[in-house]
C-alpha cells in the first residue's frame, strides 16, 4: 500500500509536533503580567509597557488580561505548583503572600518607594517585622457616599454637609425617598470593606492587641444594629445585601436608574458615573459621614505584586520602578481615572480629562482620602481582614434575612474569624 | 465542485490510512494475547487517561481531606487525621444547623435534601408528561422535541444568566406584572421564592434530556399491547398504571439515577442565579465546598475535600439503593 | 387531498380532534414558548445600549434616543417630546440640562432657547440595535485567535473522545474479561465526585506532566468521559453478536471488526456523544481558567470574560458575550438534531 506509508509518517510527525507544544527561543527577558481591569487598567499598562520596551530592547513584557475570578482563584494554584506569572494585579494580598518577591535588593532607589508609597506598602507585608517591598499599588480607592443631587433638589432637602453623622444621612435619605417616591433612600455595596468604614466611624476598634484577629466590639455592634434596622425599615435597599450574585454585589445600576438617593460606594465608580449617567441627573460625592470614632471611609485598591518564581527579578523590579516614578505614575492615573496611591501625587492636582462634574467629584474623593484614619489603613492591610469582611457580609445578610438573630451573627462572625486564624496558623 | 471532491477524497484517504494504522499491531496482539485479554487493549487508552486525570486526583483528595492549613501543595500541609470530618459532623442537634460547628455545611445539607426531593420528583413528572404528549400523533413533533431539548445544550452559567436577567427587579417578568396591574415581586429576594426558582431553573435546563429518554422508552413499548388493552375496553388510567408504567421502568430508573446525581451536585446555575442567597437559603452542598476551598480568602482546602468525600459517599449509597431496588424489573440480565 | 386532510387531523384514532389533542397542542406550544422565549429575550436584550438596559419597564426592541443635527450646534442634540406646560405637544432638542431645568431649542428655529422643567418632557425613542456591544468585544481583543483555540480544542477533544470512548465501550460490551464490571462501575462511581474538588489536584498533575499553558492540557484530561462510555456501551449492547461472529469467521481482526462493523452501526449514539462533547468542551470554563495562564492560549469563553473586573459588571457586554457563546452550539444542534434525538432514544432504553 504505497499511499499509506508516507501518510503514516506524516501523521506521526504531525502528532509529535503538536504534542511537543510551543517552543519559544527567548534571548530577551520575558515578563508576563497577569492583569484584570476594573475600567481600563490593563490596556493603559500595556501602553506604558510598550514605551518601556522601546528603551529596553532586551526586555519583553506581555500583559495577559483575564477575568478577576481567574486571578483570585487560579493564580494562587498556579503559583503553588511552581508556574504562574512574573507579576500579577492582585487585590487580595494575603492569598499570594507566600510567593511574593522582595524587590528591595533590585530597586535602584528603595528609599523613594518608602517615602512615596509608605502606608500602602504595609498592605503587602506579612507582619510588623516585615519591611520588604513586594509590589506597586495600581491605584488608591476610597469609599464615599454618592448622592443623587437631583432627587435631593426635588425633595427640597439639603445634602448633608461635612460633619453630619450616619443617622443624619439616613434620615435625610429616607426623607428624600418619601418625598420623591423613590423606592429606597440608600444602598450600600455588598462588601465587608464598605461596612467597615461606617463601623470605624461609629467607634469600632477592630484590633485590641497586636497580632490578634479583629474583633466584634461595641462600635461594630452599634453600626450593625443600625444597618440591620435601616434594611428592615426600608431606608436601605435590602436586595443588595440579602440576595444575589455570589459574594460581592454593587448597587450601581439601582443608583443609575434613580432608584436610590444615596449610594455608599467609592472612587472606582467615577468612570462609570461619567459614562453611564453623564448628565442624566446631577450626581455629587458627599463627605464621609461621621460618628464617635471619626469621619472615615475605607481605602483599597489593587497592586502589581512580583513573585519569587520569576526568572528575571531585576527586569521585573526595573519595570515596576519605571511605573512608580512620579511622572509615569501620574500619567497612568490620568489614563485610568484613578486616585494615586503615591503620597506626593495625592497632594497635587492631576489633570484628569473629566467633565466638570467629574472634576468636582474627584476633588471630593481626594478630600475624603485625606480624612482616612490610620485604623482604616491598618484594617485594610491586616491578614485576617478578608475573613472578617467575608464573615461580616455573610452573617449580617443572614441577620437581615431573619435567618439568625443579630447576637448569633456576632458570635458567628467571631467564630468564623477564629476558624480562619486557626487554619492560617496550622503548620 | 472539484475542490470539494478532491478534499473529500483526501479526507477519505486520511480516514482509511488512520484506520489501518493500528491494524497490524492489533493483529499481532490478537495472536499473542490469551483470549479475553484483548479487551484490555481497547479499554486501555481510555482507562489510562481516566486513571491519571480522574482517579488519581480523587486519591489525592483523600489525602487532602486528612490535612489542614492553607497551603495548596499537599506536601506542605500538616496532617490532622480525621479532624476535618469531625468538625463537619459535630452538631448538638442535627436538625438545627445553628447548633453545629459548621453551620453553613448543615444549612447546605438540608437545603440540598429539600432541593433534590422536590426537583427530581417534579422533573420526572414533567418529563413524563411531555414524553406522553410527544408520543402522540403530533404535527411538528420533531420541532417540539428539539425545542424542549434546546436548553440542555446551554452551559449552566448561560442558563443562570438568562433567568437572572428575566427575574431581576427590573426584569421582563416584573414588567409583565406591572403591565397587568400587579405589583412587581422580588423574585430572588425571598427565601421560599428564591428556592422555588432554583428548582424551576434547573428543571427548565435539564428536562429535555430526560424527556427524550422517557420518550424512547415509550416508543419501545409494542403497539399490540395497547391494542389488546383497547379490545378489553380498559380505561386509560388503568392502561397507564398497569401497562405503560411497568414497561417504562428501565427508562424511569435511568432518569432517577442520573437526575439524582445531577441534582445533588447542583452548583453553577444556582451560584450565578442567587449566589446562595438570600442569607444561605439557596446554598447547596457544592457551593459550600467551593466557598470553603476556593473563594474564601483563607482557603480550607482540606475541609472542602472532606466535605466532597462525604457528599460522594452519600450519593454512592443512594445510587446503589436505587439500582438494587429496581433490579428485578429491569428485564435483561446484562446489567 | 383526502390523505392530506387525514394526516392533518390524525388524532387518537377517532378522526376528530378531541379535548386531549387540544390540550396536548396547548401544552407543547406553551412549553416551547417557555423553553425558547427567555433565550430570545436574552438575544434581544444584548442589542440594547447600557442606558437601554436599565430602563424599566424594558422595551421589547432595543431603542435609543433620537438625535438630530441642529444648525449652530456642533454635536447632534437629543430630542424630547414635551408633555405638559406651555410647549406641550412640541418636539424640542436639548442643549443643556442643569438640575431640574433644561434649556431646549426647536430644531426648526434654533435661535431662541426655551426653558423647560425636566418633568414636562419624555425622551423620543427610535429603534436602534447596539451592535457596538458585539463590535467592542470583537475589537477589544484578538477574536480570531481565541475562536481558533476553542475550535481546535473542541474538535480535537471530540475526535479523541469518540475514539477512546468507543474503544472502551466496545470492549466493555462485547468482550468478557475479568475486571469488566469493576472497571465500568468504577467509572460510574467517579461521577459522584463534584468536579469542583478535582480542579486543584488535576492542576498539580498537569503541572508535573508539563501540560499547563497548553491546549493539550485542556484536551487530555477531558476525553475519558464516563458518561460517554456509559452511553456508547448501552447502545453497543443492542448490536447483535452474530454480526461479529460472522466477521470473525471471515478471519477479520478485532480491530477491523471495531472499525468496519461496530463503529458505523453506532452512528446514532456517536452523534449524541459528539454533540455532548462539543457542548462540554465549548462551554468549559473552570478547567481552562485554571490550566491556561497566557492570553494567547485562552479559549473563547475565557477571553470573553476577561473584561469582568472585581468591582463592576457591564451587563451589555455580558449579554452580548453570552449570545456569542451560544451561537456555535445552536448551529450544530440545528444540523444534527435528528441524530441526537434518535441516539439518546436508543441509548436510554436499556
Amino acid at each position: 500500500m504505497p499511499v499509506d506509508f508516507p501518510l503514516r509518517l506524516t501523521l506521526a510527525a504531525a502528532a509529535l509536533a503538536t504534542l511537543g507544544g510551543m517552543t519559544a527561543a527567548a534571548n530577551a527577558a520575558d515578563i508576563r503580567i497577569a492583569c484584570y481591569s476594573d475600567g481600563n487598567e490593563c490596556p493603559a499598562t500595556k501602553i506604558l509597557a510598550e514605551r518601556f520596551m522601546k528603551d529596553h530592547a532586551d526586555i519583553h513584557i506581555t500583559i495577559d488580561e483575564m477575568p478577576y475570578k481567574q486571578i483570585l482563584e487560579s493564580v494562587p494554584v498556579q503559583l503553588a505548583a511552581g508556574n504562574g506569572p512574573d507579576i500579577a494585579r492582585i487585590s487580595d494580598f494575603g492569598q499570594v503572600a507566600p510567593y511574593q518577591l522582595d524587590l528591595t535588593p533590585y530597586l535602584p532607589d528603595a528609599d523613594y518607594w518608602q517615602k512615596a508609597y509608605g502606608p500602602v506598602l504595609d498592605w503587602m507585608r506579612t507582619g510588623p517585622n516585615d519591611h520588604g517591598i513586594y509590589g506597586l499599588m495600581t491605584q488608591l480607592t476610597v469609599s464615599a457616599p454618592l448622592v443623587d443631587k437631583t432627587l435631593f433638589d426635588q425633595a427640597g432637602v439639603p445634602v448633608p454637609a461635612k460633619g453630619a453623622t450616619w443617622d443624619d444621612w439616613a434620615a435625610a435619605a429616607l426623607k428624600v425617598a418619601k418625598a420623591t417616591k423613590t423606592p429606597f433612600g440608600m444602598a450600600w455595596d455588598r462588601s465587608g470593606a464598605r461596612f467597615s468604614g461606617p463601623a470605624i466611624s461609629q467607634g469600632a476598634k477592630f484590633f485590641y492587641a497586636a497580632g490578634h484577629p479583629p474583633v466584634v466590639d461595641d462600635g461594630f455592634k452599634a453600626m450593625a444594629a443600625k444597618f440591620v434596622k435601616w434594611n428592615q425599615d426600608g431606608t436601605i435597599d435590602k436586595d443588595v445585601w440579602v440576595s444575589t450574585g455570589g459574594g460581592y454585589r454593587d448597587a450601581f445600576e439601582e443608583f443609575a436608574n434613580g432608584k436610590i438617593a444615596v449610594y455608599l460606594s467609592g472612587s472606582w465608580q467615577l468612570a462609570r458615573l461619567q459614562k453611564q449617567i453623564g448628565d442624566g441627573f446631577d450626581w455629587v460625592v458627599g463627605d464621609a459621614p461621621c460618628g464617635p470614632g471619626g469621619c472615615t471611609g475605607m481605602p483599597g485598591g489593587a497592586g502589581f505584586v512580583a513573585f519569587k518564581g520569576t526568572k528575571s527579578p531585576k527586569e521585573v523590579a526595573l519595570f515596576l520602578d519605571y511605573l512608580a516614578s512620579e511622572p509615569v505614575y501620574a500619567e497612568w492615573m490620568v489614563m485610568t481615572s484613578n486616585l494615586p496611591a503615591n503620597l506626593d501625587l495625592q497632594k497635587k492636582k492631576l489633570d484628569y480629562k473629566f467633565t466638570p462634574a467629574g472634576v468636582a467629584a474627584m476633588a471630593q474623593f481626594q478630600a475624603n482620602a485625606a480624612t482616612l484614619t490610620p485604623l482604616a489603613y491598618k484594617l485594610q492591610g491586616d491578614g485576617l481582614s478578608r475573613p472578617m469582611f467575608n464573615a461580616t457580609v455573610d452573617r449580617i445578610s443572614q441577620a437581615i434575612a431573619g435567618q439568625i438573630t443579630l447576637d448569633q451573627a456576632y458570635e458567628r462572625i467571631t467564630a468564623d474569624v477564629a476558624d480562619a486564624a486557626a487554619a492560617k496558623n496550622k503548620k | 465542485m472539484t475542490i470539494a471532491a478532491t478534499a473529500g477524497r483526501g479526507l477519505g484517504r486520511l480516514y482509511a490510512a488512520l484506520m489501518n494504522l493500528p491494524e497490524r499491531p492489533m493483529r499481532w496482539a490478537q495472536g499473542h494475547l490469551p483470549d479475553g485479554r484483548l479487551g484490555w487493549l481497547f479499554v486501555g487508552p481510555n482507562l489510562a487517561i481516566f486513571a491519571v486525570f480522574t482517579f488519581l486526583p480523587i486519591l489525592i483528595d483523600f489525602y487532602y481531606s486528612g490535612t489542614g492549613g492553607t497551603n495548596l501543595l499537599p506536601t506542605e500541609r500538616p496532617w490532622v487525621g480525621s479532624e476535618n470530618f469531625a468538625s463537619l459532623t459535630s452538631c448538638q442537634d442535627y436538625l438545627d444547623p445553628n447548633s453545629c460547628v459548621r453551620d453553613q455545611f448543615w444549612y447546605a445539607i438540608w437545603n440540598t435534601a429539600k432541593f433534590v426531593v422536590l426537583q427530581v420528583t417534579l422533573m420526572l413528572v414533567f418529563s413524563l408528561a411531555t414524553a406522553l404528549v410527544l408520543n402522540r400523533k403530533i404535527i411538528g413533533r420533531g420541532f417540539f422535541r428539539a425545542a424542549f431539548f434546546y436548553p440542555v445544550l446551554l452551559s449552566p452559567v448561560v442558563v443562570a444568566l438568562i433567568w437572572k436577567w428575566v427575574l431581576q427587579r427590573d426584569g421582563v417578568l416584573n414588567a409583565a406584572f406591572v403591565g397587568a396591574g400587579l405589583e412587581p415581586v422580588e423574585w430572588l429576594l425571598g427565601a421560599r421564592s428564591a428556592f422555588g426558582w432554583t428548582v424551576f431553573v434547573s428543571i427548565w435546563a435539564h428536562m429535555g434530556f430526560y424527556t427524550l429518554i422517557l420518550l424512547a422508552g415509550l416508543q419501545a413499548i409494542p403497539a399490540d399491547i395497547y391494542e389488546a388493552a383497547a379490545m378489553d375496553a380498559a380505561p386509560p388510567s388503568r392502561v397507564f398504571r398497569r401497562i405503560t408504567l411497568p414497561l417504562l421502568m428501565p427508562s424511569v430508573l435511568v432518569v432517577l439515577v442520573l437526575g439524582l446525581i445531577r441534582a445533588v451536585q447542583i452548583f453553577d446555575e444556582v451560584y450565578v442565579l442567587t449566589g446562595g442567597g438570600p442569607g444561605s437559603a439557596t446554598t447547596y452542598l457544592v457551593e459550600f465546598i467551593y466557598n470553603t476551598g476556593f473563594s474564601s480568602q483563607v482557603r480550607q482546602y482540606g475541609l472542602a475535600a472532606a466535605a466532597s468525600l462525604l457528599l460522594a459517599g452519600v450519593l454512592l449509597v443512594l445510587t446503589l439503593i436505587q439500582l438494587r431496588g429496581m433490579r428485578p424489573s429491569k428485564g435483561d440480565g446484562r446489567g | 387531498m383526502a390523505r392530506l386532510a387525514r394526516m392533518m387531523t390524525a388524532t387518537r384514532g377517532h378522526g376528530r380532534m378531541d379535548w386531549t389533542d387540544w390540550a396536548s397542542y396547548l401544552y407543547l406550544i406553551l412549553g416551547t414558548a417557555l423553553m425558547l422565549g427567555p433565550v430570545l429575550w436574552l438575544a434581544l436584550s444584548s442589542l440594547k445600549s447600557p442606558a437601554g438596559l436599565i430602563e424599566f419597564p424594558p422595551t421589547l426592541l432595543p431603542q435609543e434616543q433620537v438625535r438630530v443635527s441642529v444648525p449652530n450646534y456642533p454635536n447632534p442634540l437629543p430630542l424630547y417630546r414635551i408633555t405638559k406646560g406651555d410647549h406641550a405637544g412640541q418636539t424640542l432638542a436639548e442643549v443643556r440640562k442643569i438640575g431640574l431645568q433644561a434649556t431646549m431649542v426647536d430644531p426648526a428655529a434654533p435661535e431662541t432657547p426655551i426653558r423647560v422643567p425636566v418633568e414636562d418632557r419624555t425622551k423620543l425613542m427610535q429603534f436602534h440595535a447596539a451592535w457596538d456591544n458585539y463590535g467592542d468585544l470583537l475589537q477589544k481583543f484578538d477574536f480570531g485567535r481565541y475562536l481558533w483555540n476553542s475550535v481546535f480544542i473542541t474538535s480535537v477533544a471530540t475526535i479523541l473522545t469518540l475514539l477512546l470512548n468507543s474503544m472502551a465501550a466496545f470492549a466493555l460490551s462485547k468482550y468478557k474479561f475479568a475486571g469488566r464490571e469493576p472497571v465500568f462501575l468504577l467509572m460510574l462511581a467517579t461521577l459522584m465526585i463534584p468536579p469542583t474538588i478535582i480542579l486543584v489536584p488535576n492542576y498539580l498533575i498537569a503541572a508535573v506532566l508539563g501540560l499547563t499553558d497548553n491546549p493539550w492540557g485542556v484536551i487530555w484530561p477531558a476525553v475519558a468521559t464516563p458518561t460517554g462510555v456509559f452511553l456508547l456501551r448501552q447502545y453497543m449492547l443492542t448490536l447483535p453478536d452474530d454480526l461479529l461472529e460472522a466477521a470473525r469467521m471471515d478471519n477479520a481482526s478485532e480491530w477491523r471488526i471495531y472499525w468496519r462493523i461496530v463503529l458505523p452501526l453506532s452512528k446514532p449514539a456517536l452523534a449524541v456523544l459528539a454533540i455532548f462533547s462539543v457542548m462540554w468542551r465549548w462551554n468549559e470554563f473552570l478547567w481552562p481558567m485554571v490550566v491556561l495562564g497566557r492570553n494567547e492560549t485562552f479559549t473563547l469563553p475565557l477571553a470573553l470574560n476577561s473584561f469582568q473586573g472585581e468591582l463592576t459588571t457591564q451587563w451589555n457586554y455580558l449579554l452580548a458575550m453570552t449570545v456569542v457563546t451560544l451561537i456555535p452550539v445552536t448551529v450544530i444542534f440545528a444540523l444534527l438534531q435528528r441524530h441526537i434525538t434518535q441516539g439518546i432514544a436508543s441509548a436510554g432504553v436499556k
